[in-house]
């Protein structure tokens, strides 16, 4: 990726607040040679706008209904640089851990303004980390997910993690089975796993983690390998180290 | 163990027994029948030995507390080991006297005692019982002592869910998020951005004032919570709307101030902040038969993943209601799709009540 200098840059505004949105465009007209592309007041217009723009630059708000600007970055999976925009220093800290971004905190003031942009230009055409490696450095250590989210074309889906049933490796991504629908998410089973609550979810095959709340039976089949049978039918096969992970993990729960 | 078990406490309990012992050497010798000398030397090793024989009505009393028992059981209870106890000690008195019978100079001293015996018996009634009652002025003693500390405690940790309550008040991300839309106000519209600094100033006095209170007319708090709402609508626009349903009785009810602020805080940044059209923020007070009943109720996004500091806000109101009220109060959260509503109830106070 190259751009020439009098190329103009293309800048999307992540905001829920229309006020927090004006500033960054007030800021931006001293910056002949970026243009704000679109302005969007939620992450579920963001991930539209990203595919439909194609921005070289993201101002992010973190904070905001149904996707947090964490959510957005993870479903863009781009090498966009982005500039998160909070009012909470935590937040904007654990995204400056790695490296990749810049952040803003509110009050906005234009000298810190002026050098995040500076900044991002300067990122532009580097490698970033990423999207995924990146939210998984925002998300509190210690914790695990409380929901996934998935994109399909520009469909946004959440699903919960008590709704998740199981998940499946299929090459480079995973499929997601909640409520009977499979949904396709760019990402390894281990890179899923780490993210899981082990309390909850097993993995009990090289390419299978079950959600132990569905998990109705588990049966013999064949040699070595026993079928785990879940609440819906689904039959998934289960290894020999896998069931010993499940056994591991019912006895704990009596 | 006896509390008057303890060095320095035996002392002075033993030291209480002399004039009791005095008394009953007089009493003994009083009938003719003994000298001086032999009503002391039967009464004085008996006394001792009875003053420790007394100190088990402590176990008496306590397993059978004076506030949980029948005055009759009571009663009979103690009347009954009084008997058996004295009657044991007089027991007791027979034996030395049989003893001292034996010398040389004290013979004929069980003929002497025989007519005096009932005096021991009847001092020894009266002096288990009269243990008994100072047990029991013990027992009281130590209980009130020890519900002293607990209200000290209660009231400390009351104090402390209050200042917690007062500190947390004022969310720095609220302040952070305004001082943005005013610094956006200033180019667009200063005007409205000079009115943001004077609601957020106002809004911050208030907070400030209203927290040094111990009671607020619900008035106030009203006012306060208008204040609020119109700094978020700045930040929100349409996004947030207010609806109040106030019933004129209420507003001079008296309740703790800042009581329903993180509530309504709350319905903004859990509800409202969720959604990406916003939604209503319905605020319900009315007086009835005494009580004060107060309904905040939010559109909110059930499938909003939780955020961190969920829940403090409300269990901090909850502390403070029952740090106040005790039983009197109730808080009560509903959830119905998308609907998040907080009912609380408490008592009616108005200023003529103080």
């Amino acid at each position: 990726m190259s751009h020439s200098p009098d190329k103009r840059w293309k800048a999307l505004i992540v905001d829920d607040e229309e006020l927090a949105r004006h500033i960054i465009r007030e800021f931006l007209e001293s910056h002949e040679e970026i243009e704000v592309a679109a302005e969007c007041a939620n992450g579920m217009e963001a991930v539209k706008a990203v595919a439909e723009h194609k921005p070289n630059l993201i101002f992010l708000d973190v904070q905001m209904p149904k996707l947090t600007g964490f959510d957005v970055l993870e479903l863009i999976g781009t090498d966009v640089p982005v500039i998160f925009v909070t009012a909470y220093d935590q937040y904007a800290m654990r995204a400056f851990d790695v490296h990749a971004v810049d952040y803003l905190l509110k009050p906005i003031g234009r000298e810190r303004f002026d050098a995040a942009v500076e900044r991002a230009k300067g990122r532009l055409g580097e490698k970033m980390p990423s999207a995924y490696e990146l939210s998984a450095a925002a998300r509190p250590p210690q914790q695990f997910l409380e929901r996934l989210v998935v994109k399909d074309g520009t469909k946004v889906t959440l699903i919960p993690m008590g709704k998740l049933d199981y998940a499946e490796a299929q090459d480079d991504y995973v499929a997601l089975a909640s409520q009977g629908r499979k949904h396709l998410k760019q990402q390894t089973i281990a890179g899923l796993e780490a993210g899981l609550n082990p309390d909850t979810f097993v993995r009990i095959h090289r390419s299978y983690i079950v959600n132990l709340e569905r998990v109705v039976r588990i049966e013999p089949y064949g040699k070595d390998s026993r079928l785990a049978i879940l609440a819906d039918g689904t039959r998934l096969p289960v290894s020999r180290a896998g069931y010993a992970r499940l056994r591991a993990l019912l006895d704990e729960r009596k | 163990m006896h509390p008057l078990l303890t060095r320095n406490r035996l002392g002075l309990y033993l030291l209480g027994w002399l004039p009791l012992m005095a008394t009953l050497v007089l009493l003994m010798a009083s009938g003719g029948h003994l000298s001086w000398l032999e009503s002391a030397v039967i009464v004085i090793p008996l006394c001792v030995v009875y003053a420790f024989i007394c100190l088990s009505a402590w176990y008496t009393a306590k397993s059978a507390p004076i506030q949980r028992e029948k005055a009759l059981r009571l009663i009979g209870v103690h009347s009954l080991a009084a008997a058996l106890v004295s009657y044991f000690w007089m027991g007791l008195g027979w034996v030395l006297v049989a003893f001292l019978s034996t010398t040389s100079t004290f013979q004929g001293l069980d003929r002497r005692f025989a007519p005096q015996a009932p005096i021991l018996f009847g001092a020894g009634y009266l002096l288990y019982l009269l243990s008994v009652a100072s047990q029991y002025v013990i027992l009281s003693l130590e209980a009130s002592r020890e519900a002293e500390a607990r209200a000290l405690e209660t009231s400390i940790l009351a104090r402390d869910a209050e200042l917690k309550a007062l500190k947390a008040q004022i969310n720095p991300h609220f302040l952070f998020n305004s001082l943005n839309s005013i610094s956006a106000l200033t180019s667009i519209d200063p005007a409205r951005a000079r009115d943001m600094c004077v609601l957020l100033g106002d809004f911050l006095r208030l907070t400030l004032g209203l927290g040094e209170k111990t009671s607020v007319r619900f008035s106030e708090e009203l006012d306060l919570l208008q204040k609020y709402v119109a700094i978020e609508k700045v930040r929100f626009g349409e996004r947030l709307r207010m609806q109040e349903t106030i019933q004129e009785d209420s507003r001079a009810c008296l309740l703790p101030p800042l009581l329903l602020q993180p509530l309504v805080e709350n319905a903004v940044k859990h509800g409202i902040a969720s959604l990406p059209e916003g939604g209503e923020i319905r605020l319900a007070v009315e007086r009835q038969n005494g009580r004060l009943a107060i309904v905040v109720e939010n559109s909110w996004d059930p499938e909003a993943p939780p955020r961190r500091s969920g829940g403090r806000g409300l269990k901090n109101v909850q502390q403070r209601l029952e740090a106040r009220y005790g039983k009197e109060a109730s808080l009560r959260v509903d959830t119905e799709g998308e609907l998040f509503q907080i009912s609380l109830s408490l008592p009616a106070e108005s200023e003529e009540k103080g």
